[in-house]
């Protein structure tokens, strides 16, 4: 590494072994490029949930890195990450956001291309002369991969295959995730889409972050009526925990009996959810079924943090996306039950509404303390970033250390996981 | 485009005009007790995403009844939002106002809305068509329903500490 760009040779001294991160790890443009090239480029980056392009030609844009992507579902239901770029000058060949088609035809000299990205037709080839090759000039082509109806997508030919780049546990937390379904399929209802003025990584440590949930969202807890107030004060209980699953992910268990969503289904009602409940009834829906969706409702009971741009978010996706060193967009993708009743879909929109979004009692609180982390970090460049907390007493987990619930356990994750790519 | 009824349309704009600057002048100011006594109790504020008009089954922005309204007030007043406290200053214009339907007491008003805000020492713009359906009470015009589709709703946003 030293060899192409010196100037960061020393890792040590951007994340040190004692998780201290150096000031420039927010704010240097030429670090950003390399975490593009040697992070983005290099691994499995989340681009799209199976529900977002569920049929036969459906698709949808996203982005691996600062790549502009085409999500697409063929005609034989494979999955295919192209980059959004014709061969031939470069335009976009696609800058519908979600649809369906049959291809993809560039505006401007019109080269046409197939759900799969060969290139299929364009006009006029005889100026190319007879070697032409149409098979050497399709759509870029990245390796792609799903689990559990999440879709990754990847640069890089040789990367090991997704499931062993989640591992088991983080596999056994996306499948517990999945129970939110409530019985039925989890789809994505809409997304809330902000952008941020802060380094990708100030997000990359939030979503494992719950030392700030009582300070930065006493509003939105104070919102709350007293049984759910009461779930929210897992700093106060410090029953959970924070515990580093391996290649950058790590899972943070805020409410660790909501964990397994099939466990204790025998347990009350919760008065926020008695109304929904009778509503179930009226609809015919059988005890056992009312429990286990009004269960669901609610969302699981921890944050699943994937390296490097998607969280599972209680009851939501997470997903960033770098733009540049000092701005990062989210996206906040609801979740509610493909099938489901109509009033058990109402009600997880009303609750994302409530706190995610431009609009919602939380994300604008930490959309501004990420922009202050950006804001302050222009003093005191010799300063280090604190992510040390909770090192004094983390245990072993089962696949590596494990914490208290406002450990910073998850973020020396992440960051172990930056310096060994960063480091190839 | 108007379509005309009983009600003397003429007459009108210039009272759903006075109705939609002193609303908007509230908000500027964010004297939020007032703009809450606007409001019928059965309506709903909602920022929808995209063109859907079925606010109920689709993820809007906000889609507010009376006891969220009065919470996200709470919330900015409390001081406890960092966000919100200080918030970001706002001044708005309302115009290109329509009167899209006049049935009984009931007016639909469709209207053009831009908002600067100012935070930090940065400005930001907004857009955004509003559609408010007002009812006429012997204490004056009281809102029903207010809709407000920015025009980028459905791209990326930042937040906001204020109403629109």
């Amino acid at each position: 590494m030293s060899l192409d760009m010196p100037k960061f040779s020393d890792l040590d001294a951007l994340y040190s072994s004692d998780a201290k991160v150096a000031t420039q790890m927010y704010e240097d443009p030429d670090l950003f490029k390399l975490e593009m090239d040697k992070i983005f480029r290099k691994t499995w980056v989340f681009v799209a949930h199976d529900s977002e392009f569920p049929d036969k030609g459906s698709f949808k844009l996203s982005t691996v890195g600062l790549e502009p992507v085409i999500v697409v579902r063929d005609r034989k239901g494979a999955i295919h990450v192209m980059v959004n770029r014709c061969r031939h000058r470069a335009a976009t060949v696609c800058e519908v956001k979600k649809g369906k088609t049959s291809s993809f035809q560039c505006p401007y000299h019109g080269w046409g291309y197939g759900l799969d990205g060969s290139l299929r037709a364009l006009p006029y080839p005889e100026q190319y002369g007879d070697d032409f090759n149409k098979d050497q000039h399709g759509l870029q082509r990245l390796r792609t991969e799903s689990y559990n109806g999440m879709v990754f997508a990847t640069f890089n030919e040789d990367i090991e295959p997704l499931v062993d780049f989640l591992g088991s546990e983080v596999c056994r937390y996306i499948d517990l995730f999945m129970k939110q379904g409530g019985g039925f399929p989890v789809t994505v209802l809409g997304e809330h889409q902000f952008t941020v003025p802060m380094n990708w990584k100030v997000q990359l440590e939030n979503t494992t972050d719950a030392y700030h949930f009582p300070v930065v969202h006493k509003s939105f807890l104070q919102s709350l009526d007293g049984e759910t107030n009461e779930i929210f004060q897992f700093l106060e209980t410090g029953k959970g925990f924070v515990e580093d699953l391996g290649n950058g992910h790590s899972v943070m268990a805020m409410i660790p009996e909501l964990i397994d969503l099939d466990d204790n289904l025998d347990a009350p009602i919760p008065e926020r959810f008695t109304e929904l409940a009778q509503e179930l009834r009226d609809e015919g829906y059988p005890e056992d079924q009312v429990k286990k969706i009004v269960r669901a409702v609610g969302g699981a009971g921890f944050n699943l943090n994937l390296f490097p741009n998607v969280s599972f978010s209680l009851a939501f996706f997470r997903v960033l996306t770098p733009i540049s060193v000092e701005q990062t967009d989210i996206r906040h993708m609801a979740l509610g039950m493909e099938g489901g009743p109509a009033a058990a879909n109402q009600m997880r929109l009303r609750l994302h509404e409530h706190f995610q979004g431009p609009m919602g009692f939380g994300s604008p609180d930490d959309a501004e303390v990420w922009e202050r982390v950006q804001r302050g970090t222009k003093g005191g460049e010799d300063l280090p970033i604190l992510v040390n907390r909770g090192l004094v007493d983390e245990t072993p987990g089962t696949l590596g250390p494990r914490g208290h619930i406002s450990a910073e356990t998850g973020m020396r994750a992440a960051y172990k996981m930056w310096k060994r790519m960063m480091s190839q | 485009m108007t379509e005309m009824s009983k009600i003397d349309t003429t007459g009108l704009l210039p009272q759903v005009t006075e109705f939609l600057w002193a609303e908007a002048d509230l908000l500027d100011a964010k004297e939020y007790d007032r703009w809450l006594d606007l409001w019928q109790p059965e309506g709903f504020y909602t920022l929808p995403i995209g063109d859907t008009t079925d606010f109920a089954n689709a993820l809007n922005l906000c889609h507010d009844n009376d006891k969220m309204r009065r919470d996200r007030i709470e919330r900015f007043r409390q001081g406890f939002s960092i966000s919100s406290a200080p918030p970001a200053q706002t001044v708005r214009t309302v115009s290109r106002i329509v009167i899209e339907k006049a049935e009984g007491d009931v007016i639909t008003i469709r209207s053009a809305e831009h908002v600067i805000e100012d935070k930090f020492g940065r400005q930001r713009v907004w857009a955004a068509n509003m559609t408010h359906t007002l009812v006429a009470t012997d204490s004056g015009f009281r809102i029903r329903a207010k809709v407000v589709r920015l025009l980028n709703s459905d791209g990326m946003l930042n937040s906001f500490s204020y109403l629109f």
